[in-house]
């Protein structure tokens, strides 16, 4: 499909571009943290606790006085390093899993896709809280996790599009002409299977955010004094009869991110497929 | 249908196997022993729980046979001993919490149904109405909502400002007490707002698919044929197109216990409720290896027997699956 013609129809889908922008917006407050931020995100003011929203403190104060908003603004690091970091991991495992089941069917198709059935009967969250408990809770562990137990849809559709696409004239004239395996792969078959997994992409960071904020809201995922936005909410639930701001704010700032990749990813869908939007 | 049933579970030993193998992998996935890694990472695991690990998987001797010797005590529900203070069987704490997780999740799962087979069958009856836009907003909503978040909110709201429901636990103090009715009453009210967070994850997913069942059931031929005949429209959308649209449902239904299970996790731990979810929290955040393992395995089967249900049921519902 003509590069042109999907932002034509990308353009045309005014939800898709508001999630765009918003997407735009967070890369933006995310990379200007530090000049956006009002106050330091770390640093205590033990006469300013849990102030309410003020002039001072727009989104009020924390259990420690320090600042709610410059934590959602820094947390937004967080959130979109993780988002990234896991689905960047998930996306290679998924398309490398989806790419040699679907390329060589047979025995090794067999194998990879009961792998894939395998590590789909665990409920996710078990899964990572198991290997959290193995390797302790940290943002690192947290990214590398998420993205080990999120591949599975990625390879059944890497899978599915190399098994109709292998079939196709264009690949038979390339191995006619001697393509090796590895050059099919890449240069034929890979290529033309992206736009679906661009859009798993986007919406698996959404998904990675949620998880994410799960985990820290739990306390096992990023670990204070670092900002996240589910760690914020942890504080928000400890002190839920008296601050509201802590645990409506940091909540409202996942609600928007997740939303706007999530319409961002089914407007890419659309703009690929028409015929979807129907 | 005797023969799909013997079938199925044929195939749910491999899956089995495959899962404890891999939940056998988790366990050794971290560099060193997972002995040695709690005398440096967990101050709790005394001398003697060392040696009751060591024992659970006989560290000493090669992987294989660890694995061998592990796979035999489980096959007689045997998860070794937890590490808490109390050192019970990891059987006999998650066998007393396994009830009330799956008991909500079954609550949840009914409201789920409840709502969202009749919005998205409503919503599909006049696409791109009002109703239908409304819907889709929801939806959206829906899926990018955390359900520990919208616990909050709702703990904030009808617990904390409005004072109409317990925001934890599963009981009040004085249960015992309480007469049957009183009993009854005290439960729902505690039960409500975990259930409504449980059902909400599921809600837009459901009502979204039943939505796009409907849209495509409504274009076969055998409904033109049935409007044809002049049957009245109230007819032709809940006999003829809604019992077809819904028979896919059924496999997501049992693709959906992964989910639910998973979600237990949170509203469990949240709402403090006794069950599997918080069971599984508490044992993460105290390292206790046998009862995490425990865990993973059962909530795998779970999942196993919720695709084994939702199988039977489609074998029921299709006369197709059951001849193929």
């Amino acid at each position: 499909m003509k590069k042109r013609e999907f932002w034509a129809r990308l353009k045309r889908n005014h939800l898709a571009m508001s999630g765009l922008a918003l997407v735009l917006g967070m890369f933006a407050v995310a990379l200007l943290a530090s000049w956006l931020a009002p106050y330091d995100p770390n640093v205590f003011d033990l006469k300013q606790v849990l102030m309410p929203p003020s002039p001072a403190h727009l989104l009020g104060t924390d259990t420690l006085g320090r600042d709610v908003l410059s934590r959602i603004i820094f947390g937004s690091r967080v959130s979109l390093l993780v988002g990234f970091v896991a689905v960047g991991i998930a996306t290679l495992i998924g398309v490398l899993v989806g790419s040699l089941a679907g390329y060589y069917g047979g025995v090794v198709d067999q194998v990879l896709m009961r792998l894939v059935d395998l590590m789909l009967c665990f409920p996710t969250i078990f899964l990572i809280l198991a290997v959290i408990a193995v390797l302790g809770p940290s943002i690192w562990n947290i990214m590398v996790i998420i993205g080990l137990t999120s591949w599975m849809g990625v390879a059944r559709l890497v899978r599915a599009e190399f098994l109709s696409l292998r079939e196709r004239e264009f690949v038979a004239a390339a191995r006619a002409l001697g393509a090796s395996d590895l050059r099919l792969i890449c240069r034929h078959l890979l290529p033309n299977a992206l736009t679906p997994v661009m859009v798993y992409a986007t919406l698996g960071v959404a998904g990675a955010i949620l998880t994410e904020s799960a985990l820290s809201f739990l306390g096992l995922g990023v670990q204070p004094p670092t900002p996240s936005w589910g760690n914020i909410l942890t504080a928000g639930k400890d002190n839920i009869e008296i601050a509201w701001w802590l645990s409506v704010f940091p909540g409202l700032a996942i609600l928007f991110t997740v939303m706007s990749y999530n319409l961002l990813g089914e407007g890419i869908r659309e703009a690929i497929d028409p015929r979807l939007n129907q | 249908m005797l023969v799909y049933l013997l079938k199925r579970l044929l195939f749910m030993v491999p899956m089995l196997l495959g899962i404890t193998l891999i939940s056998f992998l988790v366990i050794h996935l971290a560099p060193g022993t997972p002995v040695e890694m709690q005398t440096t990472m967990n101050p709790k695991a005394s001398l003697e729980a060392q040696k009751r690990l060591r024992e659970l998987y006989g560290l000493d001797k090669p992987l294989h046979v660890q694995y061998g010797d592990w796979l035999t005590r489980l096959s007689q529900l045997d998860f070794g001993r937890s590490f808490s203070p109390d050192r019970r069987p990891v059987w006999d704490k998650i066998r007393e919490r396994i009830g009330i997780t799956l008991g909500l999740n079954f609550l949840s799962l009914l409201i789920v149904l409840g709502v969202a087979i009749p919005l998205g069958v409503l919503a599909s009856v006049h696409p791109h109405s009002w109703f239908d836009k409304g819907t889709t907003l929801l939806v959206f909503l829906g899926f990018a909502m955390p359900t520990f978040w919208l616990a909050l909110l709702l703990i904030m709201f009808f617990g904390v400002y409005l004072d109409w429901l317990p925001i934890s636990g599963l009981t009040s103090l004085n249960f015992a007490r309480f007469t049957f009715w009183q009993k009854v009453q005290d439960l729902a009210a505690h039960v409500t707002l975990p259930v409504l967070v449980a059902a909400f994850g599921g809600l837009a997913g459901m009502s979204r698919y039943m939505r796009g069942n409907m849209l495509e059931v409504i274009r076969q031929d055998y409904i033109t044929t049935a409007r044809a005949k002049g049957l009245p429209e109230r007819t032709v959308v809940f006999k003829h197109a809604l019992r077809n649209a819904l028979m896919p449902v059924i496999t997501l239904l049992g693709l959906s216990v992964p989910g639910l299970i998973g979600g237990s996790v949170i509203f469990e731990t949240i709402f403090a409720i006794p069950g599997m979810g918080q069971l599984f929290w508490s044992a993460v955040m105290a390292r206790d290896y046998p009862l995490v393992m425990g865990e993973l395995v059962i909530g795998a089967v779970l999942t196993l027997l919720g695709n084994l249900l939702a199988d039977v049921g489609y074998a029921l519902a299709d006369p197709r699956i059951r001849a193929g």
